[in-house]
């Protein structure tokens, strides 16, 4: 790392780390591909042609839009939900000692730890056994708790290169405690939270499994998806969607990235 | 916020409700402890935990054969249920599978994760950071769907072998048992790949993490010292990586654990844990076997993690 002399890697780890990085990408790179393709019946390769005609089709589609609409409702909800309590728990975990503390830990990383069948099928008996019928709202449910997780981790990050000395000097000089929360550390933990925000987001914006067992009537994009994977209804019109669900899901990251990028580089540089 | 500093040793009572509301918060921190936690806790608590411990109870009972209806009885029929070898046999291959692609991500992600750490720099440093992350959150279902066409039969994979006149490679390995198949879409081989491209860039981040935690003076007295490059990643970088490696293994194996999407799409008929949870619930309407086989994953991952703590991973995450 910082004291490395060798400049450069041996060329048997050069090759592994590439291919390793290229088995992530090909995959990806073909969707894009697909996309454009004129077959319609079979994933044959090479595409016989290239055409944007399915861009035009998927566009008039109303259930590809009816799904889209409810999974930007549902993340962004979610999102919310999972900002407000996703900070809370970061700001008592970090700033205070208390008994218990690690549980908190463990609790909020536990939705996300064990398989989502579990969380799925446990909140899907849990709303039959209390008569909750299943609608939108069950959907947040069940994304918001998942999500929190993905706050709680940014939020806990940034808190601890809060110094304390900060929120010290500007309580001494006047201020009481919703001054100092509003003026010092949100600022400072303010891109941290937009990054988990979108993070959240795009997990949200994902989430099938939970999904199917939350979910009534009402399709989300992923459900949609899923049942075009089982059984597929028209080829050209999936991949177009399969498209467009990547480039979606890549803005929110690429924006985490730039948005906590030199946190990144101070946490990483040594220690 | 800061509830552990010691209150100054002058404090004049703020003017207004929010400084009396503020002045109250400070002095009493347990108070402020409590609202910070209030939320969240209640949340996780009650819809998660509780819906949880509601589904572990339903384990308990049993679903009577002639009705069809769920016997609220304490018994334990339905854990002998779980033991019988149609089931056993579901619980088996799918540890087996787990542990097969836990260790095959550790072996992709360990390189890449090494060169990110140690040789990786500046706009490179980034490159390999994106890398990573981009197809780690990117849409699960749409990564499952490129595997779906990577593995047709008139995909990529087989106009590759053909055009490198390896197709006869291609058929005898499907023509071997259990792991072959009619085509790679329907095979154990296929579903292993896209566990491994779906589960393994969850590794490499852990693994990277514990490689850059390691001082490089380490690794320059242990060369001063004549150590070969060879001896130095054997006796210094792996043990103190193995932490890393420990906690990418979390995910990669709980994932596949409780995966039933990967396996439904892309695989054989036989069931994997996840997808007979899903069948016992859905079209056999029996929640207290299904909520059984949602035992087994909490309890092999209560043991990991219990074994993982020992093994320091957590400070590798």
């Amino acid at each position: 790392m910082r004291s490395d002399r060798s400049a450069s890697a041996p060329l048997g780890l050069k090759i592994a780390a590439i291919g390793g990085l290229l088995f992530l990408h090909i995959p990806i790179l073909l969707i894009f591909l697909y996309a454009f393709t004129t077959e319609e019946k079979s994933y044959q390769f090479p595409p016989p042609g290239l055409t944007l005609q399915w861009f035009a089709v998927t566009w008039n589609r109303p259930d590809v839009w009816a799904a889209l609409t409810l999974s930007v409702k549902v993340a962004t909800i979610a999102t919310a939900i999972a900002l407000v309590l996703g900070t809370l728990c970061a700001a008592a975990v970090s700033q205070t000692r208390f008994f218990g503390r690690e549980t908190i830990s463990l609790l909020v990383i536990l939705p996300i730890a064990l398989p989502g069948i579990i969380t799925g099928i446990a909140l899907r008996s849990a709303f039959s056994m209390a008569d909750i019928p299943f609608s939108f709202w069950t959907i947040v449910l069940g994304h918001a708790t998942f999500c929190i997780v993905v706050v709680y981790n940014n939020a806990v990050a940034r808190f601890r290169r809060v110094s304390g000395s900060l929120i010290e000097a500007s309580m001494d000089l006047g201020a009481d405690g919703f001054q100092t929360f509003r003026h010092i550390i949100l600022p400072n933990i303010g891109t941290a939270l937009l990054a988990g925000g979108m993070l959240a987001f795009a997990l949200s914006f994902d989430e099938v499994i939970v999904t199917t067992f939350t979910g009534g009537q009402q399709s989300t994009l992923p459900i949609w998806m899923l049942e075009e994977l089982i059984r597929p209804r028209q080829r050209p019109v999936t991949n177009v969607v399969a498209m467009v669900v990547m480039l979606v899901t890549f803005l929110p990251i690429l924006a985490a990235y730039y948005l906590t990028r030199d946190g990144d580089q101070i946490a990483g540089a040594g220690k | 916020m800061s509830a552990l500093a010691t209150p100054a040793a002058i404090t004049p009572n703020r003017p207004g409700l929010t400084g009396r509301l503020s002045d109250f918060l400070w002095k009493h921190p347990h108070v402020l402890l409590a609202i910070l936690l209030g939320p969240p806790v209640l949340w996780l608590g009650i819809i998660y935990l509780g819906s949880l411990f509601a589904l572990l109870l339903q384990s308990f009972f049993s679903i009577d054969d002639f009705s069809g209806l769920i016997n609220y009885e304490f018994t334990l029929s339905t854990y002998k249920q779980l033991l019988s070898d149609a089931n056993f046999d579901i619980i088996v291959r799918t540890i087996t599978m787990a542990a097969v692609v836990t260790i095959f991500s550790a072996l992709i992600a360990f390189p890449i994760a090494y060169y990110a750490a140690r040789y990786a720099k500046g706009k490179w440093k980034a490159v390999f950071y994106l890398g990573i992350m981009l197809p780690l959150w990117s849409s699960y279902l749409v990564k499952i769907y490129a595997w779906k066409l990577i593995l047709a039969k008139e995909g990529i994979l087989t106009w590759a072998f053909a055009k490198l006149h390896l197709l006869w490679l291609l058929d005898a390995w499907l023509a071997l048992p259990i792991i072959g198949g009619n085509s790679l879409s329907v095979s154990y081989t296929g579903t292993f790949l896209v566990f491994v491209y779906v589960w393994m860039p969850f590794m490499i981040l852990p693994i990277q993490a514990a490689l850059e935690r390691v001082p490089g003076n380490l690794i320059e007295a242990s060369s001063d010292l004549g150590g070969t490059p060879q001896q130095t990643f054997r006796h210094v970088l792996f043990p103190l990586a193995l932490p890393g490696i420990v906690a990418g293994s979390i995910f990669t194996f709980s994932l596949t654990l409780g995966d039933y999407i990967i396996p439904q799409i892309v695989g054989s008929s036989r069931l994997f844990i996840g997808q007979a949870v899903y069948a016992q619930q859905g079209t056999a309407g029996n929640i207290p076997l299904a909520a059984a086989f949602t035992v087994v994953p909490i309890v092999i991952m209560g043991l990991y993690l219990w074994m993982a703590k020992r093994m320091g991973a957590f400070d590798a995450l």
